[in-house]
């Protein structure tokens, strides 16, 4: 049973939408914190350009199509819902999951190779950071896509369509963390 | 993968296909400018494609563009607060030596992450 | 659960009326009763700090000798202790109380809403909150105790079990800051929407009384700024446990980043704290003179100034840790900047305390002391905040008493006036006047008595954390034992001091005077709601009419004048 404080909107914008930009407000600076702190030592120590020519640049540039076209599908997911069809929005919001679980099963083999080879988190400070950081990010992956489940199974039956926003506002904001994340931890060697 | 929708029927909806494709070329992109071998293009075409690709899934997926523009403020803050971060400790994280002072640490060999778990 | 007919009049509770106590008490989403939670564990976890913080001073006065209630005490555990009342009093003390139980209460209340728009996320994040406070008392019982690397838990000694000999207990501490942390992000993104959306109608902007605007602004700068100290704290916790190099030198690590990180939020998480009991002290004030806030449009633009500011003053904490002098001469300069807005603040007090017609009541005198001990603490840090000063200063006991006389204000003065303020509208009872009274003058000529002798001992260099001065020639002369155990006594008076407050508590609630909605005729929108409020908060929710503090309006009957009142 929801206060009535939940449905008032001072604002201009829905309670919902408005936690979901603060939530990504404060996973800004947490990300910000852990990338600043990467690029810092990376650029104080080029004896790791030697540790990061081993990163996969191919799985790397798979895994950022999969998750930029998971971004689509999750848009399209709210069109849907804006037009109120809330099955629709739900099958888009499946396939969202689909990438989701793509993009992890691809870097769980991925961390399994380099593992083998002995590139471990504790290996090398660089190491430390490329499993901290992918690692921090692909729980934000797991997370969103656990909620997209629930917000989708609501969607299928026609209810609490505007989740389907939130939701997919979030799961932009994995996207665009992980946009940042494959230039520095493969390209930018 | 993706479900393709006919294109927006309503008119002030951007067509997310044509971004998306958009973006997959931008991806391409940055993936090949490497390969040219120059250091600052490889530098350009990472991160900046990285903020243009940023820009473009803010801008059209999260709908930014239509929000009302303190959130945009909120989230541009933060980013702003990163970047003072960033320049309040590079200061000493990022350099070995500065006004009056040097860092003395051994920097762990190349070969320290030879294949031995 | 019962649908609601109409949008605007009371919820029909009868469903409610028949639930348990542990539905009611410990499962609620009720924003009071979440206050309530919280500022019982808070006040449970100052009993302990407070313990602490007596154990540990036995010790420092009279070294060796064993202490009542305790037994002797060992280095190690000295250090465990001085970690211990420095973490518990800021994460598990100032932050619940001042913030999450006065923000859950007031907030919605204050706003004229029903309770906050997310329920149970509130409740989530008290209950994430308990189990940060079992983490870290489970590391009181863990093989080593409790973490033993000061609050700030600088590696490479918090990262190491070999230097902190505290192994488990200095992860154990690291994930109840972090769980702490997360409930504080929910919490704090619960009262911001609350507070931008859910507003009364009428209640523009400007409307909003101080100590919500505060509360606000607290939750955001506590929100901004404790992201990269998250990271850190990854960080630390892989080094301790999995042998990472993140802050080891020998791994191309640098310690010194832990240090930016911890006080890129350290430095603002003071503000975090002030903010609230700055707050609570503006609504008192100007109910017990019986005036409008001085400047009200000022104090909330120098309040979103000091939160900007406060970003920008870190290093401060870092002069003599091997930063850039260049970047101490920066940080010289917006540390001293920063004492302008705050001192502008105390100004807007007085001002407004200025040809009002004052009631000393028990609030008042702790809101009176707010300021005046406030001030003491803010001058000092001028010293501090000099690079060049505190070169000598760091780490001696004149900074220790300097924080002292801001933290003490902010979370023991600040709870104190809100409590006593609030208790007749939490619990439907007057408070009495003569214990109040009487607590409090113990209360604060004591804790002068404690840490003035403090300074002093800190300019004559005593350092901090040392666990027996005997092992300094130089500091363990009898004039400086003198001091020492006059602070420690005049800390066991102001602790025993405390029971009369509790004491207060029990005799008030079980046969203090009926306090009606309104006991001191206050215009902010809670004192409309009947004492305690019902679940619901009010019988019709409120429109707004007018600014929170139109106090003696010329030309009207009563000197105050509601917010929600017609006429």
């Amino acid at each position: 049973m929801r206060p009535i404080a939940t449905t008032r909107s001072a604002a201009g914008i829905p309670t919902g939408l408005l936690a979901v930009w603060w939530v990504l407000a404060s996973e800004i600076v947490i990300f910000g914190g852990l990338l600043g702190s990467y690029v810092m030592y990376r650029l104080a120590h080029d004896a790791w350009a030697a540790q990061a020519e081993a990163t996969n640049t191919w799985i790397g540039a798979f895994n950022t199509f999969v998750l930029l076209t998971s971004s689509l599908t999750a848009v399209l997911a709210h069109q849907a819902a804006e037009h109120g069809d809330g099955k629709l929005a739900a099958k888009r919001l499946y396939y969202t999951c689909i990438g989701a679980a793509t993009f992890i099963v691809v870097k769980a083999f991925e961390w399994t190779t380099e593992i083998q080879h002995g590139m471990t988190i504790s290996s090398n400070t660089f190491w430390s950071f490329y499993y901290t950081a992918a690692g921090l990010h692909a729980l934000h992956v797991i997370a969103g896509a656990i909620l997209m489940l629930f917000v989708a199974a609501d969607a299928a039956k026609g209810r609490e369509l505007h989740r389907v926003e939130l939701i997919g506002i979030y799961w932009h904001f994995v996207d665009i963390v992980w946009i940042f994340l494959f230039p520095l931890l493969y390209i930018a060697k | 993968m993706a479900d393709h929708a006919a294109p927006a029927e309503v008119h002030h909806h951007v067509n997310y296909v044509r971004i998306w494709q958009i973006l997959l070329a931008l991806l391409v992109v940055s993936v090949l400018g490497p390969m040219i071998g120059i250091k600052i293009v490889t530098l350009i075409t990472a991160f900046g494609i990285a903020v243009v690709k940023a820009y473009l899934v803010a801008k059209n997926f999260m709908h930014l563009n239509v929000q009302p523009r303190y959130v945009v403020y909120i989230l541009g803050t933060a980013l702003v607060f990163m970047l003072l971060f960033y320049a309040g400790t590079a200061g000493d994280v990022m350099k070995h030596a500065g006004d009056n002072w040097h860092k003395v640490y051994v920097e762990p060999s190349a070969t320290e992450a030879a294949p031995h778990h | 659960m019962a649908e609601h007919a109409t949008p605007h009049p009371a919820h029909a509770h009868e469903a409610h009326h028949e639930e348990g106590w542990v539905k009611k008490y410990l499962w609620s989403t009720d924003h009071k009763i979440i206050c309530f939670q919280y500022m019982f564990t808070g006040m449970f976890m100052a009993l302990i700090g407070g313990f602490f913080s007596y154990v540990f001073r036995m010790q420092t006065a009279f070294p060796g000798v064993e202490v009542p209630f305790y037994g002797l005490v060992s280095a190690a555990e000295y250090n465990g202790l001085i970690t211990s009342h420095g973490s518990i009093m800021i994460f598990w003390v100032a932050m619940p109380v001042l913030i999450a139980a006065f923000g859950n209460y007031l907030i919605p209340l204050m706003i004229g809403a029903d309770d906050m728009v997310f329920p149970k996320i509130n409740r989530l994040s008290y209950q994430i909150f308990l189990l940060s406070v079992i983490v870290l008392l489970s590391s009181f019982f863990v093989e080593g105790g409790p973490f033993g690397g000061a609050w700030t838990a600088y590696p490479p000694l918090s990262a190491s079990g070999a230097y902190n000999n505290t192994p488990l207990g200095s992860s154990l501490w690291l994930v109840a800051v972090a769980l702490e942390f997360v409930a504080f992000l929910l919490g704090g993104i619960n009262f911001i929407t609350t507070a931008m959306n859910s507003r009364a109608p009428g209640m523009k902007l400007y409307d909003i009384p101080i100590v919500v605007w505060f509360i606000v602004i607290a939750s955001i700068l506590f929100m901004a700024s404790v992201g990269p100290l998250i990271a850190g704290a990854v960080m630390l916790f892989f080094d301790q446990n999995i042998g990472t190099g993140f802050f080891d030198p020998a791994r191309g690590g640098d310690p010194v980043l832990w240090q930016h990180l911890f006080w890129f939020f350290g430095h603002p998480e003071v503000y975090v704290v002030l903010l609230p009991a700055i707050g609570i002290t503006a609504e008192i004030i100007t109910t017990f003179s019986r005036k409008k806030l001085f400047g009200y449009k000022v104090v909330l633009n120098t309040a979103i100034a000091t939160a900007v500011l406060s970003f920008t003053v870190w290093a401060h904490h870092q002069f003599i840790a091997g930063i850039d002098p260049r970047m101490a001469h920066i940080f010289t300069i917006t540390t001293l900047l920063i004492s302008v807005p705050i001192a502008e603040m105390m100004f807007v007090f007085i001002a407004t305390l200025y040809g009002g017609s004052i009631t000393l009541s028990t609030p008042m005198l702790w809101a009176l002391a707010f300021i005046g001990e406030f001030l003491i603490g803010g001058v000092t840090g001028i010293f501090l905040g000099a690079s060049g000063a505190d070169i000598y200063f760091h780490d001696t006991y004149f900074v220790l008493a300097h924080f002292h006389y801001t933290f003490f204000p902010i979370a023991v003065i600040g709870t104190f006036a809100g409590v006593t303020y609030w208790f007749p509208k939490m619990f439907g009872k007057m408070m009495n006047e003569t214990l109040g009274k009487l607590h409090f003058w113990i209360t604060i000529i004591a804790f002068n008595f404690i840490f003035i002798p403090l300074f002093i001992l800190g300019a004559a260099g005593d350092h901090r954390r040392i666990y027996d001065y005997q092992n300094f020639p130089q500091l363990a002369g009898p004039e400086y034992f003198f001091l020492r155990e006059m602070a420690t006594i005049a800390l066991i008076v102001m602790l025993l001091a405390q029971v009369l407050f509790f004491v207060n508590v029990f005799i008030s609630l079980r046969n203090g005077k009926k306090a009606g909605r309104n006991p001191f005729k206050s215009n902010t929108l809670e004192w409309q709601a009947d004492s305690p409020p019902p679940h619901g908060n009010f019988a019709e929710l409120p429109t707004v009419y007018r600014g929170p503090y139109e106090y003696s309006v010329p030309g009207r009957a009563d000197d105050y004048w509601p917010q929600n009142a017609a006429s």
